[in-house]
Formats: structure tokens, sequence, C-alpha cells
């Protein structure tokens, strides 16, 4: 019984740290002050309004969409033919290449944006939004890959050999086989990494050059106190988009799952 | 049983062999099957089985030798346009696509009409006994169910061979029997070339015009099944199908065929050609016999050949059936014998003094 009981204050504290902070957001981004305490002094949508005046953030928020949407579909690409490639074919050092690419899954973000910054200045490539998305390729591959491979993985071999066998080719098998029943798990890794990629800062600070991204934006609001309020109503807008798309993706997921009669190996949710 | 001694050859191996590596998995199969034969391959996992029949189907290549189809040497021909279709281990069937898209599937590049494609399908459908499930969700079917669609969308497309891969192995017991009947029923109707693979002697023995026995990459023996199971050419085939007897033995002469032995249990006895196994076992000669080629005598019953004194030592009592372990005198081993239960007659009990009847036609002799 005391065991339970300890259990349940751990879990509870664990979930309040975690989301307490989260949920303080719409609460100031709908009160009417600049300063971030309590007492709240009375509803506003004021905040709100005022990111639509703001040229700055629509820049930043575009050249985010633009850069989130280009890694999103040449990393969720790169991660077919990987995933494809690890899950169907044996090859000599495969292992160690698959670990290698999955790498920057855990090496320190801030090294691998300096080496590539490094890099990009050495060939002498103007940083830009491009140089960016070549950085968010880099770090949402992995999880592209991690998200495909458990797709390419459940797909059963003779599957593709009773399409052969059937009379269609290896393209026209890919095509009507192998891709209806892995494109839930490219739906799902499409979105996965188009928020990643939405949400990075290190990369995108060192990488950018002139251009904004949005968290880069963000962070350098923080710089002016009256501009908080409207950095939470901004905050508020993006948690919201980030849930739905991250439930959009597991949705995929699992319908794909139950598609191909799968067992339920794990995710992201 | 049909005979197809006199029909034309539809797959022929000439000396095929398969290297995986190091690892020799095919080691000179030379068989060949006829037109319309309903053919099996059996033996224990990893004897080379499923390897050679994907040899036909074109998803595994040869080291060396060659696989003819219907006259044709198949070196280099993709299994997508081969003269074969393959009813898979899992049934393979497209999770994606409704029950009539799948038996369809092999229809796609078809010249023919939607309609006529669709009436093709309800065809195919109707044969399988799944009149009227072409809309229902793939995913949805039971194992049995998928297994039917698997056949139909085989057979939609008229194959010259069809290509069965351990097709029942999922199915419970009494599904596999009835499927087993439906199978051969279906490949009389089609009259199309069935070969199987399989791991479960019974199994082949019920469907199958012919049967190779494979041990080890190599066919062991080949012939229909009542030969396999009477004439067994070796102590390891008369071991894999069914129970086999053995009772050591002496040769004593042979001559013009004949092979005069001294068998324990049986004493001397002049046995046959056909009657002697071809192989060489190793550990020296044998004599083997079924357990349903002794009976125990009842009151009253005389033996029309020779007959025997044993003692009963184990009964396992199966309903339909009595199995006895019967040691016949002069014996050191006890022998598994099969009564059938007839109304009226008793089971014996152990240690129950017994008149079995036998006769030499029904042993085989292993060297």
């Amino acid at each position: 019984m005391m065991k339970g009981g300890w259990f349940r204050v751990y879990t509870l504290g664990y979930l309040i740290f975690l989301y307490a902070p989260i949920l303080l957001l719409p609460l100031f981004a709908f009160n009417d002050a600049t300063v971030i305490a309590f007492p709240l002094s009375g509803a506003t949508t004021k905040w709100f309004e005022k990111l639509w005046l703001e040229p700055e953030l629509h820049r930043a928020l575009k050249n985010s969409l633009i850069i989130a949407s280009c890694s999103a579909v040449l990393a969720t690409t790169l991660g077919i033919f990987a995933s494809r490639a690890s899950t169907r074919y044996s090859f000599p050092g495969k292992a160690g290449i698959m670990g290698m690419i999955m790498l920057p899954l855990v090496l320190p973000e801030i090294i691998l944006a300096v080496a590539l910054l490094a890099v990009m200045l050495g060939i002498g490539l103007p940083l830009s939004i491009f140089t960016v998305i070549l950085g968010h390729v880099l770090v949402c591959t992995p999880f592209s890959i991690a998200i495909l491979s458990a797709a390419f993985q459940s797909l059963d071999k003779s599957l593709e050999e009773a399409a052969y066998d059937l009379g269609e080719t290896p393209i026209s098998t890919f095509r009507l086989i192998i891709l209806p029943l892995v494109m839930p798990g490219i739906i799902s890794s499409l979105l996965i990494t188009f928020t990643i990629s939405l949400d990075e800062f290190i990369m995108a600070f060192f990488l950018a050059g002139n251009e904004n991204t949005l968290p880069v934006y963000i962070l350098g609001q923080f710089r002016f106190p009256q501009n908080v309020p409207v950095i939470m109503a901004l905050g508020t807008i993006l948690v919201c988009l980030s849930i739905a798309l991250l439930a959009t993706a597991e949705y995929f997921r699992r319908r794909g799952i139950a598609k191909t009669g799968g067992k339920d190996t794990g995710g992201f949710l | 049983m049909t005979l197809a001694a006199d029909k034309p050859t539809m797959i022929e191996f000439k000396d095929v062999h398969k290297y995986y590596g190091d690892y020799h998995a095919l080691r000179g199969i030379t068989a060949t099957i006829k037109a319309g034969e309903f053919f099996s391959l059996l033996g224990p996992s990893g004897c080379g089985k499923t390897t050679l029949l994907r040899t036909i189907a074109g998803f595994e290549g040869i080291s060396s030798g060659a696989v003819m189809i219907d006259g044709k040497n198949m070196e280099g021909v993709p299994a997508n346009v081969r003269p074969t279709n393959m009813v898979f281990q899992s049934y393979a069937i497209f999770p994606h696509l409704t029950v009539a898209e799948n038996v369809g599937f092999g229809l796609r590049k078809d010249p023919r009409s939607k309609a006529e494609k669709a009436a093709a399908v309800a065809e195919a459908l109707e044969m399988v006994g799944l009149k009227g499930y072409g809309a229902r969700a793939a995913h949805a079917l039971s194992g049995g169910q998928r297994q039917r669609v698997a056949l139909a969308r085989a057979l939609i497309l008229k194959p010259k061979v069809l290509l069965l891969d351990e097709p029942l192995s999922a199915l419970d017991k009494k599904m596999r029997e009835q499927m087993q009947v439906e199978l051969i029923k279906l490949q009389r109707q089609v009259g199309i070339t069935f070969i199987l693979v399989t791991h479960d002697q019974e199994e082949a023995l019920v469907m199958s015009d012919r049967i190779a026995v494979m041990f080890e990459g190599e066919i062991a023996q080949l012939a229909d099944p009542e030969t396999l199971y009477r004439r067994p050419n070796s102590r390891k085939v008369a071991d894999f199908i069914g129970t086999m007897n053995f009772l050591p033995a002496q040769i004593l002469s042979e001559h013009g065929g004949k092979v005069e032995v001294d068998a324990q249990g049986f004493g001397r006895l002049t046995l046959n050609a056909d009657q002697v196994s071809s192989a060489p076992g190793g550990t020296g000669a044998s004599i083997g016999f079924r357990p349903e080629t002794l009976t125990i005598l009842f009151d009253g019953q005389t033996a029309t050949d020779r007959e025997s004194m044993a003692t009963v030592e184990e009964v396992v009592y199966y309903g339909d059936m009595t199995y006895y372990d019967i040691k016949l005198d002069g014996t050191t081993e006890a022998m598994r014998l099969s009564m059938r239960n007839v109304f009226g007659r008793p089971v014996l009990d152990i240690g129950t003094r017994a008149r079995v009847a036998w006769a030499p036609g029904a042993l085989v002799l292993f060297r």
C-alpha cells in the first residue's frame, strides 16, 4: 500500500513538473499584463492580435515552414532508401553504416552545427535557409529511419514474392504493394520530421545567416520584456500545432500496424 | 491414385545443385514430374524441399544443373514470367486490398474487359468456396479463408504448375483435414500440376500421386504413397513415414533375387527381391514391419499364413484403435501393433499371452 502510494506521488510529481509550465503558457498569453507574474489581471486577446502586426515574425514563420517542409520531404525520402536497404538487403558493413547514420540522434547538436558551419564557410557556401535545410536533414533522417524501419520490418517478404509471382516487376511491386503498405509510416515520418525541424534551434541559429527561423526569432524577442506576452501567445499556438501534428502522425502509424495485422512495437507516442 | 505414367513431363530437374556459400542445400536432384500430377516434396525441416520448390518458382537460382518447365530451360527466366503460381506458407494475402482485388491482382495486365475480369474473379472465388466474399477486406479473413483466397489468386491465372509451400501447416487439425480433401478435389477439377511441400507424412500420403522423400538435399526415395509406405527403400525413409518396427536379422544366402534370412521372432524366411531395401543402412541387417501387419488372434480365429506367440507389454486405448506393445517369443524388444476395435472384442490386459498372425510378404528387409 505504502509502496503504491509513493509511486503515485512520484508519477504525479513528474507529470506536474512536465506539464505545469506548458499550462502556464496559455494562462499568461491571455493575461492582460506585460509582467509574467501572479495574480492575473484580466483576460485579453491583444497579444494574439499583436502577432499579426509583426512582419519579422511572419518572415521567420515563412522561413521555418519552408525549411520544415523541405527537411521533412528530404529526410523521409532518404529514410525510405535507408530503411528499405537495412531491412531487406545484407551488405558488408551494414551495422556500422546504419550506426553512423543514426549517430546524429545522440551526438551533441552544437558540435554538429559548429562542424557544419566550418565546412560551409570553408567551401564558400553562403549561409541561407538552404544550409539550414541541409543541417535539419542530417538531424531528421535518423528519426525517419527509426519510424520507417519498423514499417518496412513488419512487411512480410512473401508479399513481394507473391506480387512477382503474379506477374509484376520489382518496380510495379514497389508501387502496388510496398508503398501502400508503408504509406502510414511515410506520413508519420513526414509529420514528425516536420515538427522536429520546426522546433530546432541550434542548427538554425548557426547556419541561417541573416535569416531567422521561428525558434531563433522567439529567443531574440526575449531581449524585449514588453514582447514576452506575445511570445506566450505564439508559444500557445505552437504547442497546439505540435500536439496536433504528433497525434496525426501517431494515428497514421497505428493505422498502418492495424492494416498489416502486425504488432505494436513502440513509437514516439 | 491416378496413373500418370503415360502423361507428358511437366517439370524436369537435371542434376540440380544449390549452394548457399559453403552450405550444399541441393545435392544433385534429378527427377521428373508429370503433367496433371499431384506431387509432394516431403522431408524434415532443412532438407531442401522448400528450396527446390522455390527453384521452380524462380525465387531461388541454382548453382548447377537445369530446371525445365514444359520442356523449356528456366535459366534466366524471372519469377514474374514463369508459368507457375505459388500459394505461400503465410498465404501472402495483400492486406490493403479487398478479397476480389487480391484474387484479381494477377489480371492487371490481362487485356480482357473489366466486366470479364470481374466474372473471372467471381468464378475463382466460387471454385474455392468463397462466393460473395469479394468485397470483404482481406485482413479480416480467418486462416482458412486466407488460404482459399491465396488458392483462387493463383489458380485464376491458369498456371501450368501450382506450387504449394506448406499451405496447411497454419491451420488447425480439423480444418487441415477438410482442406486436404478440398485440395485433392480442386486438383482433379482443374487438372493443373500441383507440387506440394510438406513435412507432414500423413498429408503427403493422403494427397499425392507421387512423393519425393528428401533428406539433406537429396531425394531418398521417389514413389507413389503405397510403395513408400509398404516398401521404403531405407530405414530412414521407413522411420520418417509412419511407424516401422525393426528386429535384428541375419542374411543367410542370396540367389536369383530371393534372400534367405534368419530374423529374430520370425525364424527362417525367404523374401522376394521387392522386399529388400536397396539402400544400405549401416548397422547390420534388420527386418521391418508396420504395426497393422501383425494381428492378434482372438478365440476361434486362425491364422491364414504364419502364427507366433507373444506377450502383451503395454496397452494404449484410442477408441477406434488399440495400440499394443508386444514382445514376440524369442525377441528382446517390444514391437508396436495396432488393432482396429471391433464391437464385442475385448481389450487385452498387460501380461496376457497372445497368438499373433503374420505373413512373410508384409516384412521388409533392410541391409
